[in-house]
């Protein structure tokens, strides 16, 4: 079984004289599970998407199946059974989610016509394959972002594939569809399909891995079985530096005295109903639970973004009615959007932009004109407080890695100094070294005062933060916890358990 | 569920049921077979130019260089035809309108696929080349003779009906034409992963190129088939009015551009029927037409269209604006 399937040899690239790869190889075996691993920036998707036949290399050779490729273009590589879940899904948001899942496969096959009984067909089987239900008339703009996911992991299951590379396919998704996917990942491997797969999860990449590549700054620093990797081993060939355990001294929950939040029997027909919670000032509360429990549609009442039928919603004691996401900024709520990279930012303006783009008129001199100079102090402070990867903050947000580019949205919510600030997967896609970071930051706020509801799908990631995690299933708000009345385990087993 | 883009192709629809009982209630001659077949008539040069502009929109680009390209491919062919005093068949006209549309189309895709150029910067530019090089070097006079092919052509009518008032109505052969390219275009789009692909190029064109569609001989196609489509059209303009007038046609662009967003196609790209786009023509013409009916000064019609235009785009924003919202834009 080992004969090499994929071999890329010493490539290089650059984009505008920024090194994005220098002599990286990689080598994919038939029927292999490969993990792709390094810090946000360090290459990985530059990569993928040099084998994809999206970019041309600088250098360096592409060998498929034995074929040298001189020059690979996308359909060449598509022909030779390579299929990419994109890290940005790339799908079409104007097309049903039907056509979207059938392209691949029509493609693949050289169609010239369409046969729409067909595509139908294509589309049921892609999502039966990985047991989810999308309505396939619905055009693809119209999904919530897990969804998407889904779909542009079904559409590139295809079964005649040889190699299908998985450019970070779960950060939307939640227990129950990671397993649902791995499962049918091991099903693909039986029939002798590669994987190469992409992930920050290093629970993930430990439980699916035979072998690992590691890139540093867009070099090659390891390579070998899984076995050999320990998570601090792990840690240190990515980051190159020994990255501490990240081991949390929790904070008290805050002050209990007078709630800064409080909501009163919210519900919103389909998505959930009769919620109650308090926030306090200084408490970092934790939302979990399962896709389509209702976490998402609730922060977004929060928001203005969707109303709800019923119930109240106090901020310090008053109650308010939120109409409005304006609304919602003037009482000093901020959230971070689940859907960061079509939600959250301008691509083609600038990085610096893109961070004060919310809180201009905070940079005003006394002629009401903005002032630079406070406008860059104010960037560089946060380009440099989350470490965001760039030659230059000028540079448009979309030359950013995506792991850079959702710390660009966090900065631009975390300028806008909320006094509640919602967070919705704030460390999804960004690399274990930085999330200490990113976890530290969103503590100091709280030391400071403001109340934050983190709803997260990363277990540890809300034990170790939270002082207390309210647990909502089909829209109800089921269970409450206080920090340390539970572990991981059990957590993770009342979240899947009786759903 | 229905699907937004019916119910966009059920408002014009609607749209146009509504005005008709209006001017009809107040001009029963609207609904008169004769006025019927002065009202396709009318559509059938506007419907060849709206199934160019259809797939130019829906692949993301605009086009305003339609009309100069039909303009020089009929009054050249016109002066060429007349200058050999040729009096054969008609289909030679069309082979050189044709020819002449394709090779300026194919001029906007060279720009716009190999260097990349914004379509409507592009197209501006080859429309005023155009316009002043025809003015410059084929001539501004309008041919009233045109070649007896043409003329001929003209006069075959598929059917005729005479009025009351003995005014002989007849529905010509042409609108053959435009229902050949409507079949054409509609299964394109609809059938072939060429047309898919043209959505796919709207909707997301780095995602496009990814899933394997190449992207240039996409542009490629669309610019030179609307450059060819507009040759034809232009010709049929020509023959239908008896008369080549080098400047008759310049202005319409933007009305034609009107109607297709009007039908429901989007002017960001990827959405966009066959059907929406006659009904939108239709309802464009239906206004033109009858505002006259009417006893509506003439001049109110570009605001009655520019009214219609800020309507039907903003419906279209709104809506796709609450269905982004729902889902939480922020
Ligand atoms: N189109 C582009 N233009 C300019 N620079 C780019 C472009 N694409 C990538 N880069 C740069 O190349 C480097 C590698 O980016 P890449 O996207 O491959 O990182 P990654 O390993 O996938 O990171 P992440 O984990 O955040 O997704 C980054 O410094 C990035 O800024
Ligand atoms: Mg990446």
């Amino acid at each position: 079984m080992s004969r090499p399937f994929l071999e890329v040899r010493n490539v290089s690239k650059s984009f505008a004289g920024v090194r994005a790869l220098e002599n990286v190889s990689l080598t994919i075996n038939q029927g292999e599970i490969r993990c792709l691993v390094g810090e946000n920036g360090s290459g990985k998707s530059t990569l993928i998407k040099i084998i994809a036949g999206v970019y041309a290399p600088d250098h360096g050779d592409i060998i498929i199946g034995g074929k040298l490729f001189k020059r690979l273009h996308p359909i060449d590589s598509i022909r030779e059974g390579i299929q990419i879940i994109y890290q940005d899904f790339s799908l079409f948001p104007n097309l049903t989610v039907a056509e979207n899942l059938a392209l691949n496969h029509e493609m693949s096959q050289r169609r010239r016509f369409v046969d729409w009984r067909g595509v139908n067909q294509i589309a049921r089987e892609a999502l039966a394959r990985i047991g989810v239900e999308i309505p396939l008339n619905a055009r693809v703009e119209e999904l919530p972002v897990a969804d998407k996911q889904l779909v542009a992991i079904s559409r590139a299951l295809l079964q005649h594939a040889r190699l299908i590379i998985m450019d970070e396919p779960t950060t939307a998704l939640t227990r129950r569809e990671v397993d649902a996917l791995f499962r049918v990942i091991k099903g693909l491997q039986q029939k002798g399909i590669s994987i190469l797969f992409v992930s920050h999860k290093l629970n993930e990449v430990y439980e699916i891995a035979e072998k690992i590549t590691i890139l540093r700054n867009g070099k090659n620093v390891a390579d070998g079985d899984t076995s050999e990797f320990d998570r601090a081993k792990l840690i240190y060939h990515m980051t190159g530096r020994q990255v501490e355990q990240s081991r949390y001294e929790r904070e008290a929950g805050g002050d209990q005295a007078r709630p800064l939040l409080k909501v009163e029997n919210l519900s919103r027909r389909g998505e959930y109903s009769d919620v109650s919670f308090e926030l306090y000032p200084g408490e970092i509360l934790g939302l979990v639970g399962l896709l389509g429990a209702g976490r998402t549609e609730l922060a977004m009442s929060l928001l203005g973004l969707r109303p709800p039928d019923s119930g109240r919603i106090y901020i310090d004691g008053k109650p308010i009615k939120i109409r409005s996401f304006e609304q919602a900024v003037k009482q000093g709520i901020g959230y971070v959007p689940e859907d960061r990279l079509t939600q959250g930012l301008f691509l083609q303006q600038s990085i610096g932009r893109n961070i004060v783009v919310g809180t201009i008129d905070r940079y005003l001199n006394r002629f009401g004109l903005i002032d630079s100079r406070k406008v860059n102090g104010q960037i560089s402070k946060w380009v440099r407080d989350l470490s965001i990867v760039t030659p230059s903050p000028l540079l448009p947000v979309q030359s950013l890695s995506g792991g850079n580019q959702q710390r660009v949205v966090l900065a631009k919510w975390l300028a806008s100094n909320p006094r509640i600030l919602v967070l919705n997967g704030p460390t999804v896609g960004v690399d274990v070294g930085s999330k200490a970071e990113i976890h530290r930051i969103i503590r100091e706020l709280a030391r400071q005062g403001v109340g934050v509801l983190l709803i997260s799908d990363d277990i540890p990631e809300v034990l170790n933060n939270c002082s207390r995690i309210l647990l909502m299933r089909k829209g109800r708000i089921v269970e409450e916890f206080t920090a340390g009345m539970v572990s991981e385990n059990e957590l993770v087993n009342k979240l899947s358990g009786a759903a | 569920m229905k699907r937004l883009p019916s119910t966009n192709e059920f408002y014009v629809a609607a749209t146009i049921v509504l005005l008709s009982i209006i001017i009809g209630s107040i001009n029963p001659a609207f609904f008169t077979l004769g006025n019927l077949i002065d009202l396709l008539r009318s559509s059938i040069v506007m419907g060849i130019f709206g199934l160019g502009v259809l797939m130019v929109i829906i692949s993301g680009g605009i086009d305003v260089s339609f009309t100069a390209i039909a303009s020089i491919s009929m009054f050249a062919t016109t002066k060429i035809l007349r200058y050999y005093d040729f009096q054969g068949t008609v289909l030679v006209a069309f082979l050189i309108a044709a020819g002449i549309g394709l090779a300026l189309g194919l001029i906007n895709a060279v720009f716009i696929s190999l260097f990349r150029l914004p379509t409507l910067i592009v197209t501006l530019g080859t429309a005023s080349m155009i316009n002043g090089f025809m003015l410059a070097f084929i001539g501004a006079r309008e041919i009233s003779n045109i070649p007896q092919g043409m003329i001929e052509f003209s006069k075959i009518n598929l059917f005729e009906v005479t009025s009351s008032t003995g005014f002989v109505y007849g529905l010509p052969a042409a609108i053959l034409i435009l229902a050949a390219l409507v079949v054409f275009v509609w299964f394109l789009l609809k059938y072939t992963m060429l047309g898919r692909g043209i959505y796919a190029l709207g909707g997301d064109r780095v995602a496009a190129e990814r899933v394997g569609f190449d992207i240039n001989a996409i542009q490629f196609f669309i610019y030179g088939f609307v450059g060819l489509i507009s040759g034809v059209g232009g010709l049929v303009h020509t023959c239908l009015m008896r008369n080549s007038d080098p400047v008759d046609l310049m202005g319409t662009e933007l009305v034609v551009i009107a109607a297709v967003v009007l039908g429901g196609a989007r002017i960001t790209g990827g959405h966009g029927t066959v059907l929406g786009t006659l009904l939108g023509l239709f309802l464009v013409t239906i206004i033109t037409n009858s505002l006259i009916l009417l006893g509506i000064p003439s001049y109110w019609q570009s605001a009655v269209v520019g009214m219609l235009i800020l309507v039907g785009t903003g419906v279209t924003a709104y809506q796709s604006k609450r269905a982004q919202a729902s889902h939480g834009l922020a």
